[in-house]
């Protein structure tokens, strides 16, 4: 299936399910290669929907403490941008139609090279690219490159964003939305619902797109209440927190890491398949998105 | 690269020197960031601002700076005649009050009610708590754990003056993690917060507006070089760590051909080593911290950690305009290493009576360098962008480690 494909098709069908979606986040390699591609080829077997990497970056400016522990701990055992394409395809050889969405910094793209990037990320199964360093103004040379290979690229929207500013942000924006649902940096401050769910409506007036809330989403709970309200939740610092408690003296993982890291993605993506009652004057929003 | 029809131009209206600049940040600092830009712009078209600006780099951080002739060490040298530009003697003992003062008025003016800044040699932290005393603006300074141990005295000062300093143990504890806190702490605080820059570096507008600020250096410099030997200088040195005292010095003689500019890097233990911070002599081009610039990464564009004796040069990064100007050829960049900066430092300590900074004493050890093959009576001016004060642990320290050995 195509890159476009994958994501369009999974969030038709969470539309016509009449629910919003798990967007899972961990670090590829962390805390070392195996044990993350367990993670990964688990997390579509406990319920996420999509699945969000992150490329292991020495200076994530946009993460709070947990992924930037994360991405340290990759790093330290020897994670490399081939490593984290080498997980995506053996990910992808078991499973053909759960999106894959890299996310990270611009500089280890550019040190790649954009272009064998993009076809790289493509052949290994990647649908979409989130650089959170890239804001639109800085992004038309990766636009060009992926939409010539064929990948989306996802562009944030922040509660900073002003109405001035979207049509500008959304001009090449593909796959979703991601709507940063706090200002500030990722697994620090926790979501309002009611901001989620008014910043989610304010994106909808500017979009035909699917919006994942994402950044202060920790509880199965929370990914609900936004899972009602968004077309998905993300969520990443409380899953790679799991990933951080279940390492032993030495840093190496412990034998029930994946299955606590797994447990816990089962509980979110049981909640986000809770049907969890809307808060007022949100249904209508959930049953316009659904029809589209 | 074609030549311009000057150098003086940049940044384009997207903050970018050529290949170079730009605003790498994330969505929710973009905005912010824009609204800087515009708030910058009208502050420089407006007299009012200019006149509050000018009136405090006077009577409070004591401009202009003397541009002195070195004599003891013009006689040692045997050969051009060196001058120093005596950013020094400013306030709070560096150039990075030039800088300061420009930001926390334009924060004044936004009504901005925090500052935040980085800093490596304590420097920027310093002249930042003193203008944001003067202000009456509540402060935290981010600064890498190794960096508070070097500069002790400069944490002191900070703290005296009422300056949050909180320190940054991640990465290599060093002034990138600095930076990286202190746009996390921005990201979180996007309302009140306003982030005062210390060098040339950063997204767009930063490296624009603190080359403005710092650009009465150079444009002293000329006029008292003028009213001195009645002819323009025929080399300006400088260190660059961001490389804003370097650009400030550099960027008024740019279209003068018959100027040579030498901006000295950090070469740490040695350019053959992976221990030096010469981002300009090593790097490869990339993005941190808001703009693309030369910066010292591994193939897989991983930051690595800069190393030099001077807490100030120590950085991965360098300002983009200085990326644009080398690639243009327009400035020579060279580093020098912590041993030939030490003995710098003691060279201009005992002949001038004037202990410098650790980042200016690489500019002195290249005006060494370079001596050798000008001409008497050639005029050389190097930034004297600091004051040894902070150093001066570091140095008995170091020298007499050297001494042991
Ligand atoms: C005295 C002095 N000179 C130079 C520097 C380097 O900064 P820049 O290259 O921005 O002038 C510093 C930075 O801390 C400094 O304190």
């Amino acid at each position: 299936m195509s890159a476009a494909g994958r994501l369009k098709e999974r969030f038709a069908r969470l539309a016509a399910e009449g629910r919003g979606g798990l967007v899972a986040f961990v670090t590829a390699g962390d805390p070392d290669r195996a044990t993350s591609l367990a993670i990964v080829r688990g997390l579509a077997a406990s319920g996420a929907d999509v699945i969000e990497l992150g490329m292991p970056f020495s200076d994530p400016m946009a993460d709070g403490p947990a992924i930037q522990a994360s991405s340290s701990r990759a790093l330290a055992a020897g994670a490399t941008m081939a490593a984290t394409f080498a997980i995506v395809r053996e990910f992808r050889a078991g499973d053909s139609s759960t999106p894959v969405v890299l996310m990270g910094y611009a500089n280890p793209l550019y040190a790649f090279g954009l272009d064998a990037f993009v076809a790289e990320a493509r052949d290994a199964g990647v649908d979409g690219l989130i650089v959170v360093d890239l804001p639109p103004e800085e992004a038309d040379a990766l636009v060009h490159a992926a939409r010539t290979a064929g990948v989306e690229v996802i562009f944030l929207i922040a509660p900073t964003t002003g109405e001035d500013r979207m049509a500008r942000v959304l001009e090449n924006a593909g796959g979703f939305v991601y709507c940063v649902s706090i200002t500030g940096i990722t697994g620090t401050k926790k979501a309002r619902t009611d901001e989620v769910a008014q910043a989610v409506a304010r994106v909808r007036r500017h979009t035909g797109l699917p919006v994942a809330v994402g950044f202060g989403i920790t509880t199965p709970a929370q990914a609900a209440a936004v899972a009602g309200v968004a077309d998905a939740a993300v969520v990443g610092s409380a899953i790679v927190e799991r990933i951080a408690a279940h390492l032993d003296a030495q840093g190496r993982a412990r034998d029930d890491l994946v299955p606590a890291v797994l447990g816990f993605v089962g509980e979110l993506a049981a909640a986000v398949r809770a049907p969890a009652p809307p808060p007022a004057g949100t249904a209508a929003v959930r049953k316009r998105s659904a029809l589209r | 690269m074609e030549k311009p029809n000057t150098y003086r131009a940049g940044p384009d209206e997207k903050g970018h020197f050529g290949q170079f600049g730009g605003r790498y940040v994330a969505e929710t600092l973009m905005p912010l960031v824009l609204e800087l830009e515009r708030a910058y712009a009208e502050a420089s078209a407006d007299p009012a601002f200019a006149r509050e600006k000018d009136h405090y780099l006077t009577h409070y951080a004591g401009r202009p700076s003397p541009l002195y002739p070195a004599e003891r060490l013009t006689r040692h040298l045997g050969g051009p005649k060196i001058f120093f530009k005596r950013e020094d003697l400013n306030h709070t003992g560096a150039h990075k009050i030039n800088n300061c003062i420009g930001q926390a008025l334009l924060a004044r003016r936004m009504g901005k009610r925090r500052i935040i800044a980085e800093t490596g040699a304590g420097q920027h932290g310093v002249a930042t708590a003193t203008v944001c005393a003067l202000f009456d603006i509540p402060c935290t300074i981010y600064m890498g754990a190794i960096d508070i141990e070097r500069q002790a005295p400069n944490v002191i000062r900070m703290k005296m003056l009422g300056a949050e300093v909180r320190p940054v143990r991640e990465g290599s504890a060093t002034l990138k993690d600095a930076m990286n806190e202190a746009l996390r702490d921005w990201v979180a605080n996007v309302d009140t917060t306003f982030y005062l820059i210390g060098s040339v570096a950063g997204p767009h507008p930063y490296p624009a507006m603190v080359r403005d600020f710092q650009m009465c250096i150079g444009l002293e410099v000329r006029d008292q070089m003028l009213a001195a030997e009645s002819r323009l200088p025929d080399v300006l040195v400088a260190c660059v760590g961001g490389g804003s005292n370097a650009i400030g010095l550099f960027h008024p003689f740019l279209d003068d051909a018959c100027v040579r500019m030498v901006g000295v890097e950090a070469a740490g233990r040695g350019l053959d080593t992976p221990e030096h911070a010469a981002t300009l002599s090593r790097g490869r081009p990339g993005v941190l911290h808001g703009s693309r610039s030369y910066l010292l990464h591994d193939a897989d564009g991983q930051i690595l950690e800069a190393h030099s004796v001077s807490a100030g040069l120590d950085y991965p990064g360098v300002g983009p305009e200085h990326s644009w100007l080398r690639d243009a050829g327009r400035v020579e960049y060279v580093a020098v290493t912590d041993d030939e900066a030490l003995e710098a430092f003691h060279l201009c300590t005992r002949l001038e009576g004037i202990i410098p900074a650790l980042e200016t004493a690489h500019a002195l050890a290249e005006t060494r360098k370079l001596a050798a093959a000008l001409a008497p009576g050639d005029l050389v001016v190097v930034s004297l962008s600091g004051r040894g004060d902070k150093d001066l642990d570091n140095v008995s320290r170091l020298t007499a480690a050297a001494e042991d050995a």
